[in-house]
């Protein structure tokens, strides 16, 4: 029982104080939001000290055209039901903000034919292109490196790819993710369906790899950090230099195991790397479907990496091709 | 350990042994089946639970004829009955007999008098259902004689579809998406539609009415300049399919080779059959069905004022060989085609 408290997957630790407030924000900055008040629950999760919060002009440019493009899909799902609330919540997993047909090309389409989805997109990009640059420009404040900006800069490149580079490439708005959350999944499935199944497009492979190697990562690197807690094990920055026990057990242990440890530093290069792959490569393979390759289990074919299988039943032929 | 820790922590292992206990005993609700259908370790298979296949089982039994038929009777039905049009060729005690079990297989509960005029006079055209039968015993006749490339030897009766019903189960209507004001459109998808998916609610107007493309993929590597099918139109595609995978309770699998839904090559030769299935209904729906739309009553037609239709459903019933793969035909060869005796 004497370790119990290191086994235990929540915070075991919560400061009390006065609360921190930050260090002096630079000329010209705006004023922090509140003065920190302090939750016992999310002290279990976190840190258990809310705020101040800094909103500045790009937070809260991001906020209002965030809720504005919000709004543009609620208020769209609703009138699809007839304005129905209970429908609403009824059928809200299948509703969505549709983009244009194919017809309307890159034109503007009318409003309640995916002008409304143009519209909702704009903001939504401005939204997000605020959330990013806010991340810039807060780390810059600290004195921080820029290492969260350029991470979401890589979810953004996909998002960017979905939403605006294939769609201008392909010469149609259609191409673009409606805005609901059984919907954009029957698109996605329908992408791999119409550009011969996304399981043969490399990329998409190669993101495949990078997401679930992700999550390997993220668990091997929590666990062992929570297994050599006891030791100090999550003073992780003073171990990069100043190993100690916690961080030689935490490195013996994997060299045991694998035969290869990472360091206290490299570990969280290992995790950027593996998370900001994901996206980078996974955009890349959206990028090519549709404007390079058309159809990826043919492409397979042709580069020999599709494998072939003994026939157990008679193929099919073609009726159409019958005459 | 403080006590809340304490409490957080048996709170926290609860939590893991309901959803244990849930996802492990309650979940699997009935045994799953999975027969493999080609090669192994491809995932060609057709899953299905075993309780749902029971019932279907159970609830797709052909039956019996009613009558014997008869071999000695020469006299023609159109001798002895005016305007029969239709079914002239057959016996009198043969005409009888299949008179009496349309009603066993289409009216079982109304009698003849659903089709017949209720005041005796069996010749008379004044109800609808009468003209409306005589349609589909033509239809029927056609569709053994003309479409064996998808009904085989094993053909159809009235039975295939109707099942006791006067108007069989599974027909179906056009069905636009409501009409909004300024916000609100959905392309006619983003509803619950066939399955669970939000697929276009609409396919069988799309493909089994009208003859929008179904093929949607590119047949080679690189864009070939050619193929202008969107993601969209795939989405339509794809409903049409999750409606005949639902219609027959089969997978993708039993047509397609789901490593690339287009290669005929790599196909089971089922894809064949329901490729002709989906110009049978279409023609069915164009040449007999449609046309009916004003024989029929106002109580009888959809919201846009169409006829019912047929679709995939409406004969297969949930089984990829409706009634099992039974054949009716033996026992009732006048539906064989038209002027079969």
């Amino acid at each position: 029982m004497a370790n119990i408290e290191y086994q235990n997957i929540f915070n075991q630790v919560q400061v009390r104080g006065p609360a921190e407030d930050g260090i002096a924000l630079p000329r010209g900055a705006w004023k922090r939001t509140g003065t920190g008040r302090f939750n016992h629950w999310l002290g279990k999760i976190g840190n258990a000290q809310i705020g101040p919060i800094y909103l500045g002009g790009l937070g809260l440019t991001s906020i209002i055209f965030g809720t504005l493009s919000l709004n543009i899909i609620g208020f769209n799902m609703l009138a699809s039901v007839d304005w129905n609330i209970l429908e609403f919540l009824r059928q809200f997993f299948w509703l969505a903000l549709e983009p244009p047909g194919p017809e309307h090309g890159l034109s503007m389409p009318p409003l309640n034919e995916g002008g409304w989805y143009l519209i909702s997109s704009l903001f939504l990009l401005i939204a997000v292109i605020a959330w990013w640059m806010r991340t810039w420009e807060r780390a810059h404040a600290l004195g921080m490196g820029k290492h969260v900006c350029y991470a979401f800069a890589s979810a953004i490149w996909l998002f960017l790819v979905l939403g605006l580079i294939r769609p201008l490439l392909m010469g149609s708005w259609a191409e673009a993710v409606p805005y609901g959350i059984f919907p954009h999944l029957d698109w996605t499935a329908a992408f791999s369906i119409r550009y011969g199944n996304l399981f043969y497009n490399p990329f998409h492979a190669l993101s495949i790899a990078f997401l679930y190697g992700s999550a390997v990562l993220f668990a091997m690197h929590g666990a062992t950090i929570l297994a050599v807690g006891r030791l100090g094990g999550e003073r992780e920055i003073e171990q990069i230099v100043d190993r100690g026990t916690a961080s030689e057990r935490a490195a013996l242990f994997w060299r045991w195991t694998m035969g290869f440890n990472a360091t206290m530093e490299s570990i969280h290069r290992w995790a950027w790397w593996f998370a900001v792959l994901v996206t980078l490569t996974g955009g890349i393979g959206i990028l090519l479907t549709g404007t390079v390759v058309d159809n990826w289990y043919q492409w397979a074919v042709d580069h020999q990496f599709a494998p072939s299988y003994p026939a157990v039943f008679p193929s099919a032929v073609d009726p159409s091709a019958a005459g | 350990m403080r006590r809340s820790d304490i409490r957080i922590a048996i709170l926290t292992l609860s939590g893991f042994i309901a959803i244990v206990f849930f996802g492990w005993v309650v979940g699997p609700r009935t045994p799953v089946e999975v027969e493999q259908v080609g090669f192994r370790g491809v995932a060609m298979e057709q899953v299905a639970f075993a309780d749902d296949k029971a019932a279907l089982m159970a609830a797709n039994v052909a039956p019996e004829p009613v009558y014997e038929r008869d071999t000695e009777d020469t006299t023609k039905a159109s001798e002895v009955y005016e305007n029969v049009q239709v079914l002239g060729d057959l016996s009198d005690a043969n005409f009888t007999r299949l008179m009496a079990q349309i009603t066993e297989w289409v009216s079982p509960e109304q009698g003849c008098a659903y089709c017949h005029n209720d005041e005796g006079n069996y010749a008379s055209d004044d109800n609808y259902a009468k003209i409306v039968s005589r349609r589909m015993l033509q239809m029927t006749q056609h569709i053994n004689s003309q479409w064996q490339d998808h009904v085989g030897a094993t053909g159809v009766t009235c039975y295939t579809c109707h099942r006791g019903n006067p108007v069989p189960q599974n027909i179906w209507f056009t069905n636009p998406e409501p009409r909004t004001v300024a916000l609100g459109w959905r392309d006619g998808q983003n509803a619950p539609g066939i399955g669970t998916m939000s697929l276009p609610t609409d396919p069988l107007t799309r493909f089994l009415l009208e003859d929008a493309p179904i093929r949607v993929q590119t047949t080679r590597a690189l864009p070939d300049g050619v193929n202008t099918q969107t993601i969209k139109a795939t989405e339509w595609t794809y409903a049409l399919m999750n409606h005949m995978s639902k219609s027959l309770g089969v997978n993708c699998t039993f047509c397609h080779n789901s490593r690339d839904f287009a290669v005929w090559e790599e196909s089971p030769p089922q894809r064949a059959v329901a490729w002709h299935g989906i110009r049978l209904s279409r023609d069915l729906n164009r040449q007999f069905l449609e046309p009916l739309q004003p024989v029929y009553p106002a109580h009888r037609l959809g919201a846009e004022g169409d006829a019912p239709k047929a679709s995939c459903a409406t004969c297969h019933n949930g089984l990829n060989k409706p009634l099992m793969g039974v054949s009716m035909l033996e026992t009732f060869p006048e539906l064989q085609a038209p002027g079969a005796n």
